[in-house]
């Protein structure tokens, strides 16, 4: 590790990495198709861990705060490359869509090259935020406008 | 002796195969569900679908539904029966519902909470009336409101807020970190709040319903209150062993309930509210409303009151909750049990016999009691 040190400075951090990690893995995967279309096709790549679906427990809390309990399990989608130049990527998608997360793990890659980090920023992660953003600004807003106040019938704390 | 095997009937069961993919798929001249209808238009039975076939998969689960004619229980067998076949990526971290993204939000304790409460989608003020206007195709549908301004991005739990007193007693992992799973051994008792809440979340929302009820209703002596209900998304990290860090892997939706029950206190204890929970897979507000009263009656060893009803006690509980092993057992015995049956025939003729021949010889003998009289 240490032997890297110049090379870690280029790369992305860890919060970085698990921003746009998450980003691709809530993407939906027509979006990702799309914005990937002009950008994947001319990688060459190498399987680390071939496309597959399997199975994430996902757990909770008792009460929201106590014991931890497992709920149940979900979908989810993983692949891993590697690039030509040794460059890692992992996708992990939700859901049973194996192309998906071979996009997802290609994007993963590309975005810690320092000479594409900016671009893939821009045309993938950025609108696929957006996206995602507006979907839930927009459910957001019907939920709002179901808000309600309640009254209990005592005197003075009736609507003025 | 039960079950034993018989052979035979391959061509009748391969036409029973053709039979019900014919009458599964109705009237030809209509058009076929796609997947898509139903998880989209069919949503509640796919969410419970997906919460008892313990797999969250919308798409799968609307295809189970599809593939059952649209009965739960069968189709909750076949996702069990589907999650067998995949391999186990990773256990996530615990899920944290404070940072939910709400659509709904409502306590039946405090009017005024932080946030507001939020009516989102429910039938709850509906009239119950049939609409008919449903049943005209094409026509155009209401429309949700938008509000100016979104929520607050994250709304507190109400439980957390009005905690500052004591009353309310408090949600601690006092746990070694040890979890039970139940997809990897089989129940235990004593069982612990683990696998309860975990067989709770998995189990039939009828029985549950039920059990619930009965508390309600004096067999288990709970007085419960909503503290809060919220359905909302969530997401879901991992901790990939090749990255060590977590990412976000998904975003879901849970429905969870955190009741309010009354509780005298004890020798240890200081009067206090105690809690029962319960948590989901997406939008199940019965079942989650159900697992958390559930959940305070099978706390009662824990609070020192006496184990009395049927929901209190764990064993009784957690041995019948899980639907695909009831219908297993239950739905089996229509299966042939010629052999079985044969024995009990030839046993209840030999009784018979026995019990002819015991009494012929005791009228005899009274018989020839008299006569010697």
């Amino acid at each position: 590790m240490t032997l890297n040190t110049k090379i870690d400075a280029d790369l992305p951090t860890t919060p970085q990495r698990a921003d746009w990690l998450g980003i691709l893995s809530r993407s939906h995967a027509g979006d990702l198709d799309a914005l990937t279309a002009g950008i994947v096709a001319a990688v060459s790549f190498e399987w680390l861990r071939q496309p597959h679906v399997g199975l994430v427990m996902v757990r909770g809390r008792a009460g929201g705060t106590g014991q931890v309990f497992n709920l149940g399990e979900m979908t989810v989608a993983r692949a891993s490359i590697r690039l030509a130049d040794g460059t890692l990527g992992h996708g992990y998608v939700q859901g049973r869509d194996k192309r998906q997360a071979q996009l997802a793990a290609i994007v993963d890659a590309l975005l810690q090259q320092p000479d594409r980090h900016e671009e893939i920023i821009a045309k993938v992660i950025e609108p696929l935020r957006q996206t995602e953003q507006a979907r839930r600004i927009e459910k957001s807003r019907k939920a709002a406008s179901t808000k309600v106040e309640f009254f209990t019938m005592v005197r003075g704390e009736n609507p003025a | 002796m039960a079950y034993v095997a018989v052979k035979g009937g391959e061509q009748a069961i391969l036409n029973t195969h053709k039979l019900i993919s014919e009458t599964r798929r109705g009237n030809p001249d209509l058009a076929e569900l796609s997947l898509a209808q139903i998880s989209e238009q069919f949503g509640l039975a796919v969410d419970r679908v997906m919460t008892e076939g313990s797999v969250y998969d919308r798409e799968l689960a609307a295809l189970a539904l599809k593939q059952a004619q649209g009965d739960a229980i069968e189709a909750i067998f076949l996702l069990r029966a589907y999650r067998t076949t995949l391999p186990r990526i990773a256990v996530s971290e615990p899920i944290d519902t404070s940072k939910m993204a709400i659509r709904r939000r409502i306590s039946a304790t405090f009017k005024d909470i932080p946030g507001g409460q939020v009516l989102g989608p429910t039938y709850d003020y509906t009239h119950r009336l049939v609409d008919f206007a449903l049943a005209a195709e094409g026509l155009e549908r209401p429309q949700a409101e938008l509000a100016h301004e979104p929520l607050d991005e994250t709304l507190p739990r109400v439980i957390d807020l009005l905690n500052d007193e004591g009353l309310i007693e408090e949600e601690i992992d006092e746990s070694d970190g040890e979890v039970f799973d139940l997809t990897r051994e089989p129940m235990l008792l004593p069982a612990g709040r683990d696998q309860r809440l975990q067989n709770l979340a998995r189990g039939d929302e009828g029985f549950v319903l039920g059990l619930a009820y009965s508390t309600a209703r004096g067999y288990g002596g709970v007085h419960p209150f909503v503290g809060e209900l919220r359905l909302g998304e969530v997401e879901v990290e991992i901790v990939p062993e090749e990255l060590g860090f977590p990412i976000a892997i998904a975003e879901i939706t849970v429905t969870e309930c955190q009741m309010i029950n009354q509780f005298r206190g004890s020798v240890d204890r200081p009067p206090q509210f105690t809690r029962g929970y319960g948590l989901t897979f997406a939008h199940n507000e019965r079942k989650a409303m159900a697992v958390a009263l559930v959940d305070r009656a099978l706390r009662a060893r824990e609070f020192g009151e006496n184990v009395r009803y049927p929901a209190q006690d764990a064993e009784f509980v957690l041995s019948h909750t899980d639907n695909v092993e009831g219908n297993g057992f239950v739905t089996h015995f229509k299966l042939p049990h010629y052999v079985d049956f044969q024995a009990e025939l030839q046993l209840v003729r030999q009784l018979r016999t026995e019990h002819e021949e015991h009494r012929r010889k005791a009228t005899g003998s009274e018989q020839a009691k008299e006569a010697a009289e």
